[in-house]
């Protein structure tokens, strides 16, 4: 059973205020830079490279990441609230898997 | 004084200095810091005192804090039913924070006839009760049941018994303790008793206390239990580690979790 | 008293930075792939003229909040706050995080939009050793500011 991706987002909010937004992620950020201790191989590179969140469809904010961010990545950032809607959250991996979660806020 | 006396004084407290010299002296923690006050018990202080800043924020904060993502796994499998009896950790104990509340602060304890800790006491209920597979101790589905379990018991105090049936593995521990091991000839004691707060190079000693495990630990850059740790101890200073789950460390387990008696457990907590 | 075995200068942690740096760069090369050196402030220059396009960076607007020493250089938080009104003709189009010592410059680079409302973003880093890190923000109307703050990074001894 993986582990879920763990958002912070508040359920609803005023037009026009400002939000902050925090997620983590599991993910061990592999750099491929480490060798394995009992092979002597290289172990390769295996990060999350790019973190979306989008409001309704559009982009509010995006990471291009490299092996230089910490494993189990975090971010946080803001987001100014307008409409009632669903938050987008993507992280995809090296190789191309995406994985995705909503959240719901509403705006009055 | 004569000379040869001077000479003899002399060279006794250079003696001492370069006996010292391993261990140099950073000074105490700031124990008088308004932010840990939670966390000194009497003369115990636990390992977020010498933590900096950045660190402690990681923990407090229970939505950064990354142990979280194994704490949270940890709930969807309370109620994931597993093994042959077709039943969940729900199935028989309901509520994890109204069944599990307080208990793991009295682990490790003797339970039928032997001394086990809260992971032991979770593998004996897959095994005997819902007849499914024992976790691996390091797994990461351990390692959230058990940081889920110590979590329903956080900021209560440690409170292990050392009487009656606990006894003869409480002197074991104790005596695991102060023995002498490894390459370096070392026991637990010349660091975390004798030299806490000092500097071993850049690092900083603690007491050893093991009120916050599961730790998520930067260097691991994952959830870890304090066999785990006891491990890394015991290869630091060239000694074989035993087994995660053995009866050497379970008894060492119970020695410096009574040394942590008092502390508020901080499971799952953030260290270096 | 402890007669213990461990001989070790009883230096100060800052001191034991200074004199020892050579010593732990040696170390952490050793345990990377072989051939792979750190990337130097030239490289980070390189890259930020990537960045940039070459047009010029003023000081100010961006404020890079790092802990003095990391705790572990494996995680280190990082907050970069612009000074933005982010509207939709006056807003921060992009930061980017920029590394002096780690093996490569690269670090992250986070995109905003006006929606973003405020510019400011944190995140966790890896800091191979002690370095200065640098933000670079890149404004809508195509000009850049940054920042530059160090960061040290002590390798443990036991235990660490």
């Amino acid at each position: 059973m993986a582990k879920k991706p763990r958002i912070k987002v508040p359920d609803s909010a005023k037009k026009g205020e400002i939000i902050q937004v925090k997620t983590l992620f599991s993910h061990t950020m592999e750099t491929g830079l480490r060798k394995d201790k009992k092979t002597g191989k290289v172990i390769p590179r295996k990060i999350i490279n790019k973190f979306e969140c989008l409001f309704n469809g559009k982009e509010v904010f995006s990471a291009d990441i490299h092996p230089a961010v910490a494993a189990n990545p975090y971010f946080a950032f803001n987001c100014r609230a307008e409409e009632s809607g669903e938050f987008t959250f993507k992280w995809t991996e090296d190789g191309g898997k995406v994985v995705t979660a909503t959240r719901k806020m509403k705006v009055s | 004084m004569n000379i040869s006396k001077t000479i003899q004084v002399v060279a006794g407290a250079l003696a001492m200095s370069f006996a010292l010299a391993g261990f140099a002296n950073a000074g105490e923690p700031d124990l008088k810091e308004p932010r840990v006050k939670e966390y000194i018990v009497g003369a115990k202080w636990s390992g977020y005192v010498i933590n900096e800043n950045e660190t402690r924020d990681m923990q407090d904060d229970d939505f950064q804090n990354p142990g979280f993502l194994w704490v949270e796994q940890a709930q969807d499998l309370w109620t994931t039913v597993e093994g042959e009896a077709g039943k969940s950790c729900s199935s028989c104990h309901g509520n994890v924070d109204s069944s599990m509340k307080g208990k793991a602060a009295s682990y490790p304890k003797v339970k039928r006839g032997d001394l086990i800790t809260v992971e032991h006491q979770i593998n004996y209920c897959r095994t005997e009760r819902m007849k499914a597979d024992a976790w691996k101790w390091e797994g990461d589905e351990m390692l959230g049941m058990s940081a889920l379990v110590r979590r329903q018991s956080r900021d209560m105090p440690v409170a292990v018994s050392i009487d009656g049936e606990a006894k003869p593995y409480y002197e074991k521990g104790r005596e695991f303790y102060f023995q002498r091991r490894g390459a370096l000839d070392l026991a637990c004691t010349h660091c975390h008793i004798d030299n806490p707060g000092n500097k071993v190079r850049s690092e900083v000693l603690s007491m050893g206390m093991p009120n916050g495990f599961p730790t998520y630990r930067l260097k691991w850059q994952k959830l870890g239990s304090l066999h785990r740790r006891f491990r890394g101890c015991n290869k630091n200073i060239r000694a074989e580690p035993y087994k995660q789950g053995s009866p050497e460390y379970t008894a060492l387990e119970l020695y410096v979790m009574w040394r942590a008696n008092g502390l508020p457990v901080e499971s799952p907590s953030v260290r270096k | 008293m402890t007669d213990n075995k461990i001989t070790v200068a009883g230096m100060e942690r800052r001191d034991f930075l200074v004199t020892a740096g050579a010593g732990v760069v040696a170390l952490m090369a050793a345990a990377l792939v072989p051939g792979r050196a750190f990337a130097k402030p030239e490289d980070a220059e390189k890259l930020i003229t990537e960045y940039t396009g070459g047009k010029s960076v003023s000081e100010g607007r961006v404020t890079l909040q790092l802990p003095q020493i990391a705790e572990n250089g494996n995680t280190v938080p990082v907050t970069v706050d612009v000074d933005s009104p982010m509207s939709a003709n006056d807003f921060v189009k992009k930061i980017h995080i920029i590394s002096e010592g780690n093996p490569t410059p690269y670090v992250a680079t986070f995109n905003l939009t006006p929606m973003t409302g405020k510019a400011e973003v944190s995140a966790r880093m890896r800091m191979a050793r002690t370095q200065n890190v640098v933000a670079l923000a890149e404004m809508s109307d195509g000009s850049f500011y940054a920042a530059k703050q160090q960061i040290k990074v002590t390798i443990g001894g036991c235990g660490g």
